[in-house]
């Protein structure tokens, strides 16, 4: 079986069970990263352009090494400010990138619907790996993958998405997939970083951390971007850190055997108090180690290959 | 050279309204009537099943020279303008560089005359540079042929230089056009701000962020007694305000365009560039608002904001892409398509295409009054055709009206008692 599209731009027009296909193929490649040669054939000869226009380290790693599994050619390839500057738009890039047979375009961008952009114009498969605060796909794939590891079923599961809302595209990318999948998603964070209509997408809206976390099973804990200070979203990182930060204390709140995840990295001491993220609740590592697995499962549906 | 129009459903909103001849000569309309007698050697033009109507008026339109000549000329601009019915346009000071000093405005001035197509009016900037700080010599810019003033997509957000500006305008008794727009509330958005920036994540632009700018614009004109003209409002706050404004006896009047009162937010989806444009495409409410101003008089105008954009910019990125279509083509059908809703009539169709615009500004057009300059345009009401930007005159082709079937085309326009655009016959 494989997905029946050309790219993976969003997780808003999947439907549960292309979401349930791509959870399964990772099973198998979960495996593969279990073993001492951790590589397989399914991949090989083809090309993943992973093009990066916003400096990541973590996806793009877990991007590469998952191509690498697979035994494909990689490139990485992340233009400079000056390409920018030199005035090539981003669909030029792409077609230069595809003239050398690209099969899969890895992309990230600071802007919305760069991806659908790039998609539209490319004969290649697109992956989004990240437009502005759109999207993150694989992100909120791996963050199931994680739920269903620890043998959470998705129906009734009670899931609180705490942060800054507004600017998340990983925050966006799971409200889609948990309320598909029949979960019940909270976001939690102040007003000013929660998007206008966001309960009119599945969410439950709060502004009381204790409250969205009173009988959750999952918290997911949002990146604070420190440069926002200063723009009026909040008024400093210590009152940011007393409303919204996940102590141990606050852990406690949720039901008991509940997990934390973050998509990182972590802010410790603001977002999150450093011996919830060392905790044995905390599942960050686990989702570092399924990101790997999860993209080796979406480049493989995604080449068609069989 | 004389020309006589026969038979057609003459308009001429306010003052006539039937079937009958227009007489033109020496560049002035001659007689309006029935059985209008023309001397021998008239050219004569059939209007059977067509409305005369006086050559529309067109306040906000960006021909961007010089500076941006890739996008638009004068040239081109004012060959799309007739092709569209406009006579006279009014063009917006954001070229580069800014229309600020008279020079600029003679050389605008200039390129209008050697196109010979429409009548191009000037709109000077209100500051220098209209970077909001300083006014620019207002004075000369009106002496020079300027017909209001505007800092236009960069709107005056000091409240102490917009009050400057419009005591100063009075004494030029010129309107001061603005765009209503908080540029801190707008924060970098490029799209309404509601449930769809919400789900596609691109920054919005919040109804309140044209709002606040439109009750403080009020207060000043009701302070100073200025003229206030407020382009392309788009929300039901403006609407509403502009409304009580009028109620009140300020000296207000408004333009909407007509992609404000066709499409709403939900064609954005997709990410779509040709749905970029500021103010942003509304709500379903904010549109039903802007129809009960045009039909109640709270809008006066029906105004293009054409503003064209080179193909490979408008495929950019939705947030890298720069707002704004092109509109002087397709404004005619997009307003006849409210008579055809019951929104308006004919006749107010017609008014807020050319008396209405003109009454706004103060300008001596957009009428078939006998002596008035013979700008006419003439029109297959009935006719059916399907938007290709293709064909457009504008340099441009960035519209999202592309392969939408319409109705209502200009057949010929004439200027100044002359023929400059006749519909090809293969349309």
């Amino acid at each position: 079986m494989s997905l029946k599209r050309k790219d993976l731009l969003s997780l808003a027009p999947l439907s549960a069970e292309e979401i349930k296909l791509i959870l399964e193929t990772a099973d198998s490649f979960k495996e593969v990263t279990g073993r001492e040669i951790k590589k397989v054939p399914a991949l090989r000869g083809r090309t993943v352009v992973n093009l990066f226009f916003e400096p990541s380290t973590r996806t793009r790693t877990s991007f590469e090494l998952a191509a690498k599994r697979l035994s494909a050619d990689v490139i990485n390839f992340s233009p400079s400010s000056s390409s920018v500057v030199k005035g090539e738009t981003l669909l030029d890039t792409a077609r230069n990138i595809e003239a050398m047979q690209a099969d899969i375009i890895v992309l990230r961008h600071s802007s919305a619907g760069a991806a659908e952009t790039l998609a539209r114009g490319v004969k290649s498969s697109v992956i989004n790996a990240g437009d502005g605060w759109h999207e993150h796909p694989t992100q909120a794939l791996l963050d199931l993958y994680t739920i269903r590891e620890r043998g959470l079923p998705f129906e009734g599961l009670r899931v609180a998405i705490v942060g800054d809302v507004s600017h998340s595209r990983v925050a966006r990318s799971n409200i889609y997939a948990l309320a598909k999948l029949g979960a019940e998603v909270r976001v939690v964070g102040p007003p000013t970083m929660i998007p206008m209509g966001v309960d009119k997408l599945g969410a439950k809206v709060f502004y009381d951390l204790d409250e969205a976390l009173r009988g959750v099973q999952v918290i997911m804990m949002l990146r604070l971007q420190l440069e926002r200070q200063g723009r009026a979203l909040f008024p400093t990182i210590r009152e940011y850190a007393r409303l919204y930060g996940l102590t141990s204390d606050r852990v406690k709140l949720a039901e008991a055997g509940a997990i934390v995840m973050h998509p990182g990295p972590i802010n410790r001491g603001v977002e999150i108090a450093p011996e919830v993220a060392d905790s044995l609740s905390s599942v960050i590592l686990d989702q570092v180690a399924n990101g790997v697995a999860v993209r080796m499962g979406i480049l493989y549906l995604m080449s068609g290959a069989n | 050279m004389a020309i006589l129009i026969q038979g057609g459903h003459i308009i001429d909103p306010g003052r006539f309204n039937a079937v009958g001849d227009l007489l033109v000569d020496q560049g002035k309309i001659v007689a309006v009537g029935t059985d209008i007698k023309a001397p021998a050697g008239t050219e004569k033009i059939s209007a059977k099943g067509r409305l005369v109507v006086p050559g529309f008026v067109d306040l906000h339109v960006h021909f961007r020279e010089p500076g941006f000549e890739y996008k638009e000329t004068i040239q081109s601009g004012a060959a799309s303008a007739v092709a569209g019915g406009f006579t006279t346009v009014c063009c917006m000071p954001n070229t580069h560089p800014v229309n600020d000093n008279q020079a600029i405005t003679e050389f605008i001035l200039e390129r209008a005359r050697a196109a010979g197509l429409a009548n191009v009016l000037p709109i000077g900037a209100i500051t220098k540079g209209s970077e909001g700080k300083e006014l620019a010599e207002i004075g000369d810019l009106h002496r020079a042929g300027c017909v209001a003033i505007s800092d236009d997509g960069k709107p005056v957000m000091n409240s102490l230089v917009m009050r400057r500006a419009m005591e100063y305008a009075l004494a030029f008794d010129i309107p001061v056009v603005d765009h209503c727009e908080d540029l801190h509330l707008a924060e970098g958005g490029c799209m309404n701000e509601g449930l769809i920036s919400t789900e596609l994540g691109l920054p919005g632009i919040p109804a309140a962020a044209e709002d606040v700018m439109v009750a403080r614009n009020v207060s000043l004109a009701e302070l100073t007694g200025a003229r206030l003209h407020l382009a392309h409002i788009s929300t039901e706050g403006s609407v509403r305000m502009v409304r009580e404004a009028k109620s009140r006896g300020i000296k207000v009047t408004a333009e909407a365009c007509p992609h404000h009162f066709t499409l709403t937010e939900e064609v954005v989806r997709g990410f779509n560039t040709l749905a970029k444009m500021n103010p942003p495409l509304r709500t379903w409410k904010d549109v039903q608002a802007i129809k009960e101003g045009l039909r109640d008089g709270t809008i006066d105008v029906i105004a293009t904001d054409h503003a064209p954009h080179a193909t490979q910019e408008k495929q950019q990125g939705f947030t890298e892409a720069p707002f704004g279509i092109v509109g002087l083509e397709t404004a005619l059908s997009l307003t006849l398509a409210l008579v055809e809703e019951g929104i308006l009539s004919l006749e107010s169709a017609i008014e807020k295409l050319s008396t209405g615009p003109a009454k706004a500004f103060g300008l001596k057009k957009g009428t078939l009054t006998v002596g008035a300059d013979a700008d006419v345009a003439i029109v297959d009401p009935q006719a059916q055709w399907e938007v290709d930007p293709g064909k457009f005159r504008s340099k441009s082709r960035n519209t999202p009206f592309a392969g939408w079937k319409v109705k209502g085309l200009v057949q010929t326009t004439i200027v100044g008692g002359r023929v400059v655009f006749e519909a090809p016959v293969s349309v």
